[in-house]
């Protein structure tokens, strides 16, 4: 029999149901891989191994009781800026430190009634703001293609977590490209749901208005069933949108009749060449399947990145004003009351933190709102028209998840820009709103996984997911695993 | 001050008030809105209104409701589509760094308040309403020689409502009767207790002036926490002086935000125009633009009670009630209410003035005396008009009728019980009367002889005198009628 930890969460919950395996079994083949690798790959921030043993035990329980929750003792690992109650979270951040949150994320909490047995919380740039994991006050996630190199971000602990058999499933969460960059860096299937799809309620905010979990497998038939789980209304979070959670169902076939446009903007000078060429041949792969592939255009495509980097950081600088020590979180000592929160503050936010602090607070500022905050949302209209004009035409887009494949550790370590690049060809479906999916489709001469994205119509997940589907049918790049010495 | 320099300048007033709406639940979570003033410090606070990593605002549909029916009474129209924004600023009783309020699109625009000034009937145009959250509460303490601030989260989150007017206020009196005629608007509305030694209603005054005249408006200055309508009086008037003593001296006024000392009965500076906060206002993206369709408005519409001012005009016209009878009797919603109960129960020869007379004068003493409300009296209206029902048809008299309605107010019993108890039932027989009336002129000849002398003012001390043999309860109409007719016989 192969490793139980090589299994897709498809074929473990086939296990599972036919008593093969219990969850114990699993969870703990997970518990003693993370034991045995984590050290060096560094995904989790935290793993509780009595709590996931202790609902393994409770899934197993249920199971022989004929309980038929979609997702029964199906372990999985949560990027650490959900919530989860009891669990610390600390949003890869020092200012929150051991706090353990009392309550737990709805997108989670939908999972746990599914079934899913929490294993852990995984890396993230902190407070999701970065590209890499590098910005973790926790140190980096390593990628498991190659240690010397970054597993992508934010959500790059949950990729690698995936990617390196620590678990069959991970939630992260994407506000310029965090779900979608890492998968593709380590060759995983990361789903950016539509804005609105999945609760927010328990992510801690980085971008309200951008911030999205998702998940992340090891491939798209995967990521449908988690999404499944995941997704709906939730009274709790007043933009989440009341279209009921999909129940999908992938079939194998072909993509006849479906038409995939190919955006001009998305194949541009200064994108690696492999990365291009791994890219055309997958959307030639998808003609082989059918599929009618047009070039379009999404002209305002330049824009995206100056346009996010004013509303996420705007958002950003006030949706961390919270944390000031008084509540919840470490205090730092100090003899009055607003010294407290300059040395609180000061002391415990990371260096990319306080520079999109300062940059929103900029944007947002009097005086200066107009031209930058406000332009800026005129100008996410015109990029959110750009897809809606694209899809009168296309049923989906494909185009690469980022210019590059996974970069060394430390490469743009003194320039922030060099990291924004990395988000290009992502940022502008959270500024849509629209739903995007990273899947791989080959590797560079290093070896290292190369991924498409495709974006589709708000509520076009399913489309996305069936697309991914079959391709991943009629190809193997998501079957390949990266070699872990033990 | 001299007068002379006092009618050189005008005062131009714009008040921004504060108002706690009381829904069960707070603004944006499901916690319990309670008496911040006792409740025990942080017992209703939710991960939500803590501002919790991770939690998001739902917007409490009951205070849009409320919020609704003020902007209706006061005459806005409301917006169909309104935006909540973020108001940021750091603060410790503040949990999220930011208080979600309204901006650019209020829920409510373009009202009035008319009001009675000595200048007469004013109107003074209501700019906007709209929701917002209200703060914790922050203490500092010493203890042992250390210094300690302390947040209570309890009021956070509670709904607030912001009315602002505009500058059409010109004067101390003007602002004190717009204030009342907030605080009694929202009281009949039943949204608000109107209660402010417990800050559920506070004010914040945007003081200017310029001369007597002028069309254009001087620098303003805005003094905040005003928290009750005296103070928010002396803070008006205070200003008004410093502001004409340094325009007289040649000065200009500085364009800033004033605190009230009580202990010094002064204004304070708390910032300047450069210190201004810069709240960053933008639209709160955790909820979505906020909808009320027609049909809602309609509805609310619909609930509203009659209105004070409409209340008063109607009682004036109706009940050809005084100024000040008709403007007591409309103070409150339930005073107003009692009024018209028992006018409904007695007879319609008995006037409205007359009840007016029992409840303004009688029963308010009682009430006064009692330190008590009238809903919670033991009189009921019904009761009331027993018993001036009783008077007005002479089975009592008057005076026996005010120390009934006192045990009525004691006991609560019914006045027909306290009467025949007694015996206090009037009596008018008049075989009765003129036997008494004979009696007291045939015991004090002397004073019947001082009448017949001319001094006619002791008519007045007979009369005592027969009612005193009647013990109160003789009919003093028939009383007086007999004692003349036996007099002008002698
Ligand atoms: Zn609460």
């Amino acid at each position: 029999m192969t490793e139980l930890t090589e299994l897709t969460i498809t074929q473990a919950l086939a296990a599972l149901q036919a008593g093969d395996v219990t969850s114990r079994e699993l969870t703990r083949a997970y518990l003693d891989r993370i034991e045995k690798l984590d050290a060096r790959l560094h995904a989790f921030l935290h793993v509780d191994p009595g709590r996931a043993l202790a609902q393994a035990d409770e899934a197993d329980r249920k199971r022989s009781a004929g309980d038929p929750a979609p997702l029964l003792g199906m372990p999985l690992a949560v990027k650490d800026v959900l919530t989860v109650e009891g669990m610390p979270c600390t949003c890869g951040s020092k200012i929150l430190e051991g706090y353990v949150p009392p309550f737990t994320a709805t997108a989670v909490r939908r999972l746990l009634e599914a079934g899913v047995v929490v294993l852990g919380k995984t890396n993230t740039d902190e407070f999701a703001m970065g590209s890499s994991t590098e910005n973790s006050a926790y140190g980096v996630t390593h990628n498991p293609w190659d240690a010397a190199r970054v597993p992508g971000g934010s959500s790059g602990g949950s990729a690698a977590a995936v990617a390196a058999e620590l678990a069959p499933g991970a939630l992260g969460t994407d506000t310029g490209g965090s779900i979608r960059q890492p998968s593709s860096f380590c060759g995983v299937t990361g789903l950016k749901p539509t804005y609105g799809r999945v609760s927010r309620y328990g992510l801690v905010a980085y971008g309200s208005s951008l911030d999205c979990p998702g998940p992340l497998a090891h491939n798209a038939e995967d990521a449908a069933l988690l999404f499944s789980s995941m997704a709906g209304k939730d009274p709790l979070d007043a933009t989440s949108v009341d279209v009921p959670a999909p129940e999908i169902r992938l079939s194998n076939g072909n993509l006849k009749g479906m038409t995939v446009g190919a955006p001009k903007e998305y194949f541009i000078k200064g994108i690696q060449a492999e990365v291009e060429a791994k890219v055309r041949a997958a959307i030639d792969q998808l003609a082989d399947l059918g599929a009618e592939i047009v070039e379009i255009s999404l002209p305002h495509t330049e824009y995206a990145l100056p346009v996010y980097y004013l509303i996420a950081p705007a958002e950003a600088s006030s949706n961390l004003a919270r944390y000031d020590g008084i509540r919840y979180g470490p205090r730092e000592a100090a003899e009055s009351m607003w010294d407290v929160f300059y040395k609180t503050r000061g002391q415990r936010f990371g260096p990319e933190v306080e520079r999109r602090i300062m940059l929103g607070t900029y944007a947002l500022s009097a005086g200066y709102y107009d031209a930058y905050y406000g332009q800026a949302q005129k100008v996410r209209t015109l990029i959110k028209r750009d897809f809606e004009q694209a899809f009168e035409h296309v049923d989906v887009i494909a185009c690469p998840v980022a210019p590059t494949t996974a970069f060394k550790i430390g490469a743009h370590g003194d320039d922030p820009l060099a990291m924004y690049l990395e988000d290009i060809f992502s940022l502008p479906a959270n500024l849509a709103g629209i739903p995007g999916l990273s899947f791989p489709v080959g590797f560079d001469a290093q070896g290292l996984p190369v991924g498409m994205q495709l974006m589709g119509r708000h509520f076009h997940e399913a489309g996305l997911l069936q697309t991914a589907h079959i391709y991943q049918q009629a190809t193997d790049w998501h079957l390949h695993r990266p070699a872990l010495a033990d | 001050m001299t007068e002379a320099i006092k009618t050189k300048y005008e005062t131009v007033i714009g008040l921004e008030v504060h108002a706690e709406m009381k829904t069960d639940s707070k603004m944006f979570c499901g916690c319990a809105v309670v008496d911040s003033t006792s409740a025990p410090p942080n017992t209703t606070v939710c991960p939500v209104c803590s501002g919790m990593p991770g939690t998001l605002p739902v917007v409490n549909r009951k205070a849009v409701e409320f919020g609704m029916k003020v902007a209706l009474a006061l005459g806005c129209t409301i917006n169909q589509t309104s935006i909540f924004a973020r108001k940021n600023y750091f603060y410790p009783d503040m949990p999220k760094g930011y208080q979600i309020s309204q901006y650019e699109l209020p829920l409510a625009e373009h009202g009035q308040i008319v009001i009675n000034t000595p200048r007469g009937e004013e109107t003074i145009r209501v700019t906007r309403v709209h929701l917002e959250e209200d703060a914790g509460k922050l203490t500092h303490i010493e203890n042992n020689g250390v210094s300690h601030s302390l947040v209570d989260l309890n009021r956070a989150g509670v709904p607030l409502l912001e009315i602002v007017s505009e500058p059409d206020i010109r004067s101390v009196e003007g602002a004190r009767a717009y204030g009342e005629a907030l605080r009694q608007i929202v009281r009949y509305l039943d949204v608000n207790s109107g209660d402010m030694e417990k800050g559920v209603i506070r004010f914040e005054a945007n003081i200017s002036i310029r001369p007597t005249g002028s069309e254009e408006f001087g620098t303003r200055v805005e003094v905040k926490n005003l928290n009750s309508f005296r103070t928010m009086e002396r803070a008006i008037e205070f200003e008004t002086e410093r502001q004409a003593r340094v325009l007289q001296a040649g000065g200009s006024i500085d364009q800033e935000t004033l605190g009230w000392n009580e202990a010094n009965s002064s204004t304070y500076s708390m910032r300047s125009k450069e210190d201004a906060h810069d709240y960053r206002y933008f639209p709160e993206p955790d909820l979505p633009p906020l909808v009320v369709d027609q049909a809602w408005i309609d509805v609310v519409r619909a609930s509203l009670p009659e209105l004070p001012r409409a209340r008063y005009l109607r009682f004036k016209e109706e009940y050809q009630l005084t100024d000040y009878a008709a403007s007591v009797l409309t103070a409150d919603r339930a005073t107003a209410d009692y009024f018209e109960a028992v006018l409904e129960h007695v007879p319609t020869s008995v006037s409205p003035k007359i009840v007016s007379n029992w409840v303004t004068g009688e029963l308010f003493a009682l009430i006064n005396q009692a330190g008590t409300g009238i809903e919670v009296i033991k009189v009921q209206p019904e009761a009331l008009a027993g018993l001036v029902r009783s008077v007005a048809e002479g089975q009592i008299n008057p005076n026996t009728g005010k120390t009934v309605l006192g045990e009525m107010f004691t006991s609560g019993r019914g006045a027909e019980e306290i009467v025949a108890a007694r015996g206090l039932k009037q009596v008018s027989d008049t075989d009765f009367i003129a036997r008494i009336v004979k009696d007291a002129l045939d015991e004090n000849p002397e004073e019947v002889a001082l009448y017949q002398a001319g001094k006619e003012s002791v008519a007045n001390w007979l009369f005592g005198q027969v009612m005193r043999k009647a013990k109160g309860k003789a009919n003093p109409q028939v009383v007086r009628a007999e004692l003349e007719k036996q007099l002008t016989k002698l």
